[in-house]
């Protein structure tokens, strides 16, 4: 019988795709990394040909609860998580209700630890009720148990200038960020779908780029006047790229990360008016993944975060603009990063250990995590085969409780193979351990 | 001929010529003294409208009334997702009930492929939101084929542009012939037509040139690959049109920032006398309705010879006989195995 919380030898993995050695877990932490450790009373677990991962960090995960546990629940959602090879998600405050107090972030902090899979770290709404009007009482939430550092009102875009401007200036008394959905409201009344030739031609109201471009030029120079930290949610355009590249080169205090479906799938899966293609920001066209891609690769997208956004079926077995907006991720992130970034050349597993794990865990405060693979850190390790047959993905396998995989039936590439939170295998062999 | 009839772009130009040859055998039955064919006797032509839409759903009613189906209108209008029956499951309940056909009028764009997903018969799209209404683009096409063939207006032995100089005999002659040539300018709401989506792609599959007019707010964002012109200028076009499509504008446009106001959107893209003095003799001028007379089109054009838009209703039952028909037709043999087996 495996123990799953004692101590490992992971013999011959190579760390983050560079030197192959061997990594000894004991009490929680990285013994030692090295060649030929001898196993001693640990568990060896054959690691040839996998690479080592600093444990993946998600900025932004959907896990439903409280309110909507018939789409996911902290524990379907971060089993989810540890199967894709997370040791740390954030879990977005659009909850029912709302993640804007701290009673609801330390109960969904609670929630996450009882689970167990990883570290959840809560979000907390800027705005009372994600409503727009009135400050969410952010420090009181910082100050609980859930020690929250990222603050979005995702899924609604703090679209008052003013109440931006005093969201960013406020937080940095705790050292919080404000992680905006960039999408200007008044040019996206009743948007469905990119605006561009595809819309056009299925008569869907178009969701213009410019939108979301507005919104991060104006919260750039937001984030620049006052000296604040911001974060861009799910950057899907090319424009918005080189304004972020723009505001960085200024030094402004802007981060920004993208979706591994903005990564891959572009407007004209639309055509069939499967809503299982409907998420906002919604599916650009071939030239922004294109700058998408290249912009993670040069670092001017900080990460890759999922957006996790479960819905029961209901939801998107509808016509298109009655369903849901939202794609599952959790269980295919790393993989559609080797298809999109790693197969393609524009990055190595260095720069994955990066952007899914360093930087991520840098913007989001997240102690412990986002480590490289060295002694003495905490023993947060994902463990991946990226020579794995390419293999169909087939939603009803996943463990997150929701089905709307936008990338059922297409071939990814690999497979995580073990993930360690703490030193604890929640991942073996592709499975959950308990 | 295909399953469903969803998007215009479903229809190759044999296919689309064959359903204006078929409805040009049916038009025939109109002028009988009993107007009933038996062929589709025993089957089941649901009409499932989201919208009202009296004109369309009665066309469809007399359309497979016509042809002796047996037909059931299923007003489902109010429903949503938060409110009443999914749109699968009202699918599943008349799948359940055997259902040959449904057709099917919906605001959501889309609505009718997603139907065609959980139902085994045919769908029908009778107008799926901002996206297309194909049967009316069939009735333009058959308008037109009708009207400018048997004025002589173009010619039908070979592609070529319009004019008088192709005279032409009898509508019989029109059978197996296209659009080639004709030149067919679209005016008004353009965004938001499903009218004029199906009609840029039949028109222009069928040989048709098509411009479309309207202010800039009212053209659709991405048009490029479009196959036909755009224009902002409704005077240049006129005198180069052989036929004028004009679309209902809604007054909601107006405080939705798409144009000034109503007069002023009158003064710029209505038709009135004056306009209509600039088409070429030949010309002819369609609605698909209802109209807004004295905005778009003014009553003096309305009610003129050249207006075709009582012929527009009166062909819309014949063309849905002919599609009903058409995809129904198919389907034939199945039916029988199944008698047989009982």
């Amino acid at each position: 019988m495996t123990d799953v919380t004692g101590e490992w030898l992971i013999k011959g993995a190579s760390i983050a795709g560079g030197q192959v050695v061997d990594i000894r877990l004991a009490d929680g932490l990285i013994a030692a990394v090295g060649p030929g450790l001898s196993a001693g009373a640990a568990q060896v677990l054959d690691a040839a040909g996998l690479v080592a991962l600093p444990g993946l960090v998600d900025l932004h995960t959907h896990l439903r609860e409280p309110g909507r546990e018939d789409a996911e629940t902290v524990e379907t959602g971060t089993r989810a998580a540890a199967l894709g090879g997370f040791t740390a998600v954030h879990a977005m405050a659009n909850t029912e209700p709302v993640a804007d107090t701290a009673g609801v972030v330390e109960q969904v902090w609670r929630l996450g630890q009882q689970a167990g899979y990883v570290d959840v770290r809560p979000v907390g709404a800027v705005t009372v009720g994600l409503g727009g009007k009135q400050l969410a009482e952010l420090g009181a939430m910082a100050d609980s148990a859930a020690r929250v550092r990222v603050f979005s009102d995702d899924g609604h875009c703090v679209a008052d200038p003013l109440l931006m401007r005093r969201a960013l200036e406020y937080v940095k008394a705790f050292d919080g960020v404000i992680a905006q959905h960039a999408q200007e409201p008044r040019l996206t009344e009743g948007a469905q779908l990119n605006e561009g030739e595809v819309a056009s031609r299925l008569g869907l109201s178009g969701w213009p780029a410019a939108a979301e471009e507005a919104i991060i030029a104006r919260d750039c120079l937001l984030a620049a006047h006052t000296g604040s930290a911001l974060h861009v949610c799910h950057v899907s355009t090319a424009g918005s790229v080189e304004i972020i590249r723009w505001a960085k080169s200024k030094g402004w205090r802007v981060t920004a990360e993208v979706t591994p479906h903005h990564l891959l799938l572009t407007d004209d899966l639309a055509g069939g008016y499967d809503p299982v293609f409907k998420v906002n920001p919604p599916l650009r066209t071939p030239a922004d993944v294109d700058a998408l891609r290249a912009a993670l690769a040069d670092g001017t997208i900080d990460c890759v975060a999922t957006d996790h956004a479960p819905h029961p079926v209901e939801a998107k077995e509808a016509e298109w603009a009655a369903a849901a907006n939202g794609m599952t991720g959790l269980e295919t992130a790393l993989r559609v990063v080797q298809l999109a970034m790693v197969d393609t050349g524009l990055i190595d597993w260095a720069g994955v250990a990066d952007r899914m794990s360093a930087r991520p865990a840098r913007i989001g405060r997240v102690a412990g995590h986002g480590q490289p693979v060295a002694a003495g850190g905490q023993a947060h390790i994902t463990l991946y085969d990226p020579a794995a047959a390419p293999e169909a993905v087939e939603p009803a396998t996943h463990a997150s409780k929701s089905r709307n995989s936008p990338f059922a039936g297409m071939a990814l590439p690999g497979r995580v193979v073990a993930t360690f939170l703490r030193g604890t295998a929640t991942v073996l062999d592709g499975k959950v351990t308990r | 001929m295909k399953r469903h009839l969803i998007s215009a772009a479903d229809l190759s130009r044999e296919e689309a010529v064959l359903v204006l040859d078929t409805a040009e055998e049916l038009a025939s039955v109109a002028g009988r003294p009993i107007r009933k064919l038996p062929t589709l006797r025993g089957r089941t032509v649901v009409n499932l409208f989201y919208e009202d839409s009296t004109r369309t759903r009665t066309s469809f009613e007399a359309a497979a009334k016509r042809l002796s189906a047996d037909v059931i209108n299923f007003s489902a209008k109010g429903s949503s997702v938060a409110k009443g029956e999914s749109l699968k499951d009202t699918a599943l309940t008349l799948e359940a009930m055997g259902t040959d056909a449904i057709v099917v009028r919906h605001s959501a764009s889309g609505a009718p492929h997603r139907l065609a997903g959980w139902v085994t018969g045919s769908v029908i799209n009778a107008g799926d939101g901002t996206h297309e209404h194909p049967t009316q683009a069939l009735l333009d096409a058959f308008t037109i084929r009708q009207r400018l063939g048997a004025a002589g207006g173009y010619s039908t032995s070979q592609p070529g542009p319009a004019g008088h100089s192709a005279v032409k005999g009898h509508n019989a002659d029109l059978r197996g012939t296209g659009l080639d040539g004709v030149r067919v300018t679209i005016v008004g709401d353009i965004l938001h037509s499903r009218v004029a989506r199906s009609n840029v792609l039949l028109l222009s599959t069928l040989g048709a040139e098509v411009t479309l007019v309207a202010p800039p707010t009212l053209i659709p964002y991405a048009v490029a690959s479009w196959p036909c012109k755009i224009s902002y200028d409704l005077g240049a076009e006129l005198g180069q049109s052989d036929v004028v499509m004009m679309l209902r504008v809604q007054h909601e446009r107006m405080t939705a920032a798409y144009f000034p106001s109503i007069r002023e959107y009158r003064r710029r893209y209505g038709l009135d006398a004056d306009r209509m003095a600039l088409l070429p003799e030949h010309a002819i001028v369609m609605h698909p309705g209802p109209m807004n007379r004295g905005v778009e089109i003014a009553a003096e054009v309305a009610d003129s010879p050249r207006s075709s838009i009582v012929a527009q209703v009166a062909n819309g039952v014949t063309v849905r006989m002919a599609v009903l028909y058409l995809l129904l037709g198919g389907a034939e043999e199945t039916a029988s195995e199944r008698e047989a087996l009982l």
